[in-house]
């Protein structure tokens, strides 16, 4: 029941609507998020320095900064001269690289269902750290459907597969939802612990029982061709992922904001004494929420298991999950600043290599300016409080002038 | 009591002392409302001076600005006759203003003496408190106000009244020459108002300024020297309470005649509507604090339940309302078992509920005026179609109920926490009286509003009546209950104790039934 939410909570004492910033409009949450973009990209600018004048023979150079970010818009967006650039693009003079802009959006995509899992939980009132968990039951029940499709065509195939990628995460959702609504477990402590769950238990399967005999390293069969999602663009290797991606997003955006079904999922969220009140059944909302929400990291297991790796790898080395937790809080818990903010990750993701390579500072720095950035989100909570009292002190310097 | 401080007080030409805080000019702007518009405002040393008016006419606006949370527009304040810009709450204090919240801000895991000197603590060394230097200070502050306190006790195990006292100290603790007290009797019991409004005269005679902010005529009546009253951001005038009558101040407040009397005729009860057969309910803790309550409402009356709060009404209500399981009996509604049902399915056969905690139950505070309006009703035509919701037809009935039900607010758009309490209140009854109603249950339908809007939906519950609905009333209020009932039932630890005819109760009697659960006399019908 939701209304044993803090007491069963013990010490975690989370109110993800708190985190929501619901101050303002969308002006304001725009202007907000880039000032917080900015201050991580300064304070990264300033370890970067650091990080050049650390290494052996390095002195402060304070135009680093520009040439290390500037060389992960290269490796993320741009083009690069002297590189090997793919695509008709900067063949013909253009700045955008078709195979970087591939690899970004390609990084984007489970960042986008994993925020959007993390965010659709946050409307209602619950805070789900098991996206993880669920976009590792997404990948290898996606995979697994999808190596067993012998002769079914594209798309067929693939959209089997997903809707399995799809199942498997809603059912890593459904067990914290019924566990909370029925027992008051608390979903920050269950989904945590499904987290591991499902990491080792899947790592068994893939070492164990699915294991394709045939593959060097213990990993699960690789899917048919016909499960596998294509990449449309020539010298992109962008696949159908972001497409779908972006469509859930929309969808969820129509449900939450639009629907009647979204309507009663916000006022359990905002407020489950009045939705109970308002003839609201709080606790099947609180299933159905999450278990639509593991749905959605579940969807984003499949694309990148029917994407990129095409089989399950027993280790799975992925952080996409807990890292859809952070997009959640940059994009404000709204489906479209979740796909903003998955896109931004996304190329900070895939241009950090290109960082690497042409500047010698570690790839660590960029999660540094990931963690940087929501400590600005965070801290714009701090800020608004403030504001009153440093108006009033404007106020009272203007009196006293 | 009034009249020894007033020979004091430079009204009499002897003393003539710059006040101890003076505003004037005082304008404050919100998006779409005037909040303060041009408020001036004087307290003299020593006085206490009421600030009377409705919930929304700007009385909190201007202590936040006294205060320093907020910043005028323009206007001036004035301590001890110096001009002074206040930055935040950590100047005022410095500047010898303190604040009493209406809701305390006090730690209940900390002692008495810990959140006194919270923020402004005694050190030890540089390290460590000095954990019981301030418990002899405390000690004298307190017995200079009549009162002894223990500096060791933890606060969450004291009293709602001793708390408040804590608050009270703390500010003098810190050297407050001026003290602002917002709505504080609307936590307290009536013995509790009468021992703070004794704290309150000792430290108005020792030389302390005291602002007292309320909605309660009577009590300002009897506590304040002097009495302004504002009324939508503007002053409208200055009352003495030796000759104003409650009548007076209401009439000022609210800017037109009001009637403090609730006009009713007779009621033409009908058939039985709503029946409780030995019905028991437990509460959280599974203790039964309902125990085989049965009563009967009819159509066309008004059921007024009276008892001190936390005899079981609570429990009570929301059994009825299908939010609390009823532990044994049968509740039926047109002779329909209603018992366990849903509160959708209560809705659905036009049952009303006027909660008691209004923003615990009654509203959803983020969400704008008009999604609330249709708390009850969004899932159905024309608000949601085929699972989509229809935002235009929210808007349309938002603009037909506001009007209607005279909700003071911007627009319907506005998140509903920014409505006054009285405004809320008025929202709720505007959603549950516009649909068709069978039955009204009101759990203390008028707590701490302001006495237009007590008014106004005091008629609406008898215009209902009239119409045929049956109404449950409960409320802590006795006065209200007297006003409003055609029948009344006294609840005492879970039982009803005795039913009394509306027309003829009398208020003692009642009174001491609800004290004593004694029921005997030739004015009780029946007891149960």
């Amino acid at each position: 029941m939701t209304t044993e939410r803090g007491a069963t909570g013990g010490g975690m004492s989370v109110d993800p609507t708190t985190l929501l910033g619901t101050g303002g409009g969308l002006g304001r949450q725009v202007l907000v998020t880039s000032i917080a973009v900015l201050g991580g990209l300064l304070v990264g600018a300033l370890l970067i320095i650091l990080s050049g004048a650390l290494q052996p023979g390095g002195t402060l150079d304070f135009g680093l900064p520009l040439v290390a970010y500037r060389a992960l818009l290269d490796g993320a967006l741009l083009c690069e001269e002297g590189f090997q650039d793919v695509g008709i693009l900067c063949e013909e003079g253009g700045v955008l690289d078709l195979r970087a802009l591939g690899n970004t959006l390609n990084a984007s995509t489970p960042l986008i269902m994993t925020g959007l899992a993390v965010a659709f939980g946050f409307r209602a009132g619950l805070f789900n750290i098991g996206a993880q968990g669920q976009f590792l039951l997404g990948a290898f029940a996606s995979t697994l459907i999808g190596a067993n499709l012998v002769g079914v065509p594209f798309p067929a195939a693939a959209a089997i597969a997903i809707l399995a990628g799809a199942l498997g995460g809603a059912l890593w959702g459904f067990i914290p939802g019924a566990l909370k609504a029925w027992r008051g477990a608390h979903e920050v402590v269950t989904t945590i612990m499904l987290n591991f769950v499902a990491a080792l238990s899947l790592r068994y399967l893939a070492n164990g029982p699915f294991r394709d005999p045939g593959a060097t390293f213990s990993r699960t069969p690789d899917i048919q061709p016909g499960a596998v999602l294509p990449t449309p663009i020539d010298g992109s290797p962008m696949h159908w992922g972001i497409v779908v991606a972006i469509l859930v997003a929309v969808a969820v955006w129509f449900l939450l904001f639009k629907t009647t079904l979204g309507f009663e999922i916000r006022t359990v969220g905002a407020n489950p004494h009045a939705a109970r009140y308002a003839g609201i059944r709080p606790r099947l909302i609180t299933i159905l929420t999450m278990t639509l929400a593991g749905s959605m990291a579940g969807i984003g297991g499949a694309a990148e298991g029917l994407g990129i790796t095409k089989n399950y790898p027993a280790e799975y080395g992925t952080s996409y999950g807990f890292d859809g937790i952070a997009v959640a809080l940059l994009g404000r818990a709204h489906p479209i600043g979740v796909v903003g903010a998955a896109l931004l990750f996304g190329v900070m993701r895939a241009g950090a290599g290109s960082m690497q390579r042409q500047t010698d500072i570690p790839i660590d720095i960029i999660t540094i300016v990931q963690g940087m950035i929501l400590l600005f989100v965070a801290a714009e909570v701090v800020i608004r409080r403030l504001l009153p009292a440093a108006r009033a002190r404007r106020v009272s310097a203007a009196a006293a002038a | 009591m009034t009249d020894q401080r007033t020979e004091g007080a430079p009204v009499t030409g002897e003393v003539v002392r710059a006040p101890a805080l003076e505003m004037r000019g005082i304008t404050k702007h919100f998006p779409g409302v005037r909040a303060n518009d041009g408020i001036d405002l004087e307290v003299r040393p020593g006085e206490i001076h009421a600030l009377l008016g409705e919930n929304g006419a700007g009385k909190s606006t201007l202590m936040n600005i006294l205060y320093g949370l907020l910043a005028p527009d323009s206007g001036e304040v004035l301590l001890d006759g110096q001009v002074v810009g206040i930055s935040g709450p950590s100047d005022a204090i410095a500047r010898g203003i303190g604040m009493v919240h209406q809701h305390f801000m006090l730690v209940p895991v900390f002692t008495v003496a810990e959140n006194i000197v919270l923020g402004n603590e005694t050190m030890a060394n540089p390290i460590f408190l000095d954990a019981h230097k301030a418990d002899d200070r405390i000690r004298e502050l307190a017995r200079q106000l009549g009162f002894e306190i223990d500096p060791s006790a933890i606060v969450g195990d004291l009293s709602v009244g001793i708390q408040q006292r804590i608050e009270i100290l703390k500010a003098l603790y810190r050297g407050a020459k001026v003290l602002i007290l917002d709505e504080p009797t609307a936590v307290l019991t009536p013995q509790e108002t009468v021992e703070i409004f004794e704290v309150l005269k000792r430290l108005a005679a020792e030389g302390t300024s005291i602002v007292f902010i309320s909605h309660k005529l009577y009590e300002v009546l009897e506590i304040a020297d002097r009495i302004t009253v504002i009324r939508r951001g503007k002053v409208v005038g200055q009352a003495d309470p030796t000759t104003a009558t409650e009548e007076d101040l209401a009439e000022m407040m609210v800017g037109r005649e009001v009637s403090l009397v609730v006009d009713k005729g007779v009621a033409t009860p009908g058939d039985v509507v709503l029946r409780a057969e030995n019905v028991s309910v437990a509460d959280d803790r599974g203790s039964v604090v309902v125990d085989s309550i049965a009563f009967e409402v009819r159509a066309g009356e008004i059921l007024g339940i009276a008892g001190v709060a936390g005899n079981g009404q609570a429990e009570l209500v929301e059994a009825l309302t299908g939010l609390r399981r009823v532990a044994s009996g049968r509740i039926t509604l047109d002779d329909e078992d209603i018992t366990n049902h849903s509160p959708r399915s209560l809705t659905e056969r036009n049952v009303a509920y006027i909660p008691g905690d209004r923003q615990r139950f009654g509203l959803v505070l983020p969400y704008p005026v008009e999604d609330n309006l249709v708390l009850t009703d969004y899932h159905k035509a024309p608000y949601s179609r085929n699972g989509v919701i229809d935002e235009r037809a929210i808007s349309r009935r938002a603009a037909q109920l506001i009007p209607e039900f005279d909700i003071r607010t911007p627009s319907g758009a506005v998140p509903t926490s920014t409505l006054s309490g009285g405004n809320q209140q008025k929202l709720i009854v505007a959603r549950e009286f516009s649909r068709p109603l069978r039955l009204l249950i009101a759990d203390q339908p008028t707590r701490g509003i302001d006495v237009g809007s007590i008014e106004f939906i005091h008629k609406q519950i008898v215009a209902k009546r009239d119409a045929g609905t049956a109404v449950l009333l409960v409320s802590a209020e006795l006065d209200e209950v007297l006003e409003l009932s055609d029948r009344i039932a006294v609840i005492y630890r879970g039982r009803i104790v005795a039913t009394v005819d509306g027309a003829t109760a009398e208020k003692e009697r009642i009174g001491l039934i609800m004290a004593t659960g004694e029921a005997t006399g030739p004015r009780v019908e029946g007891a149960a």
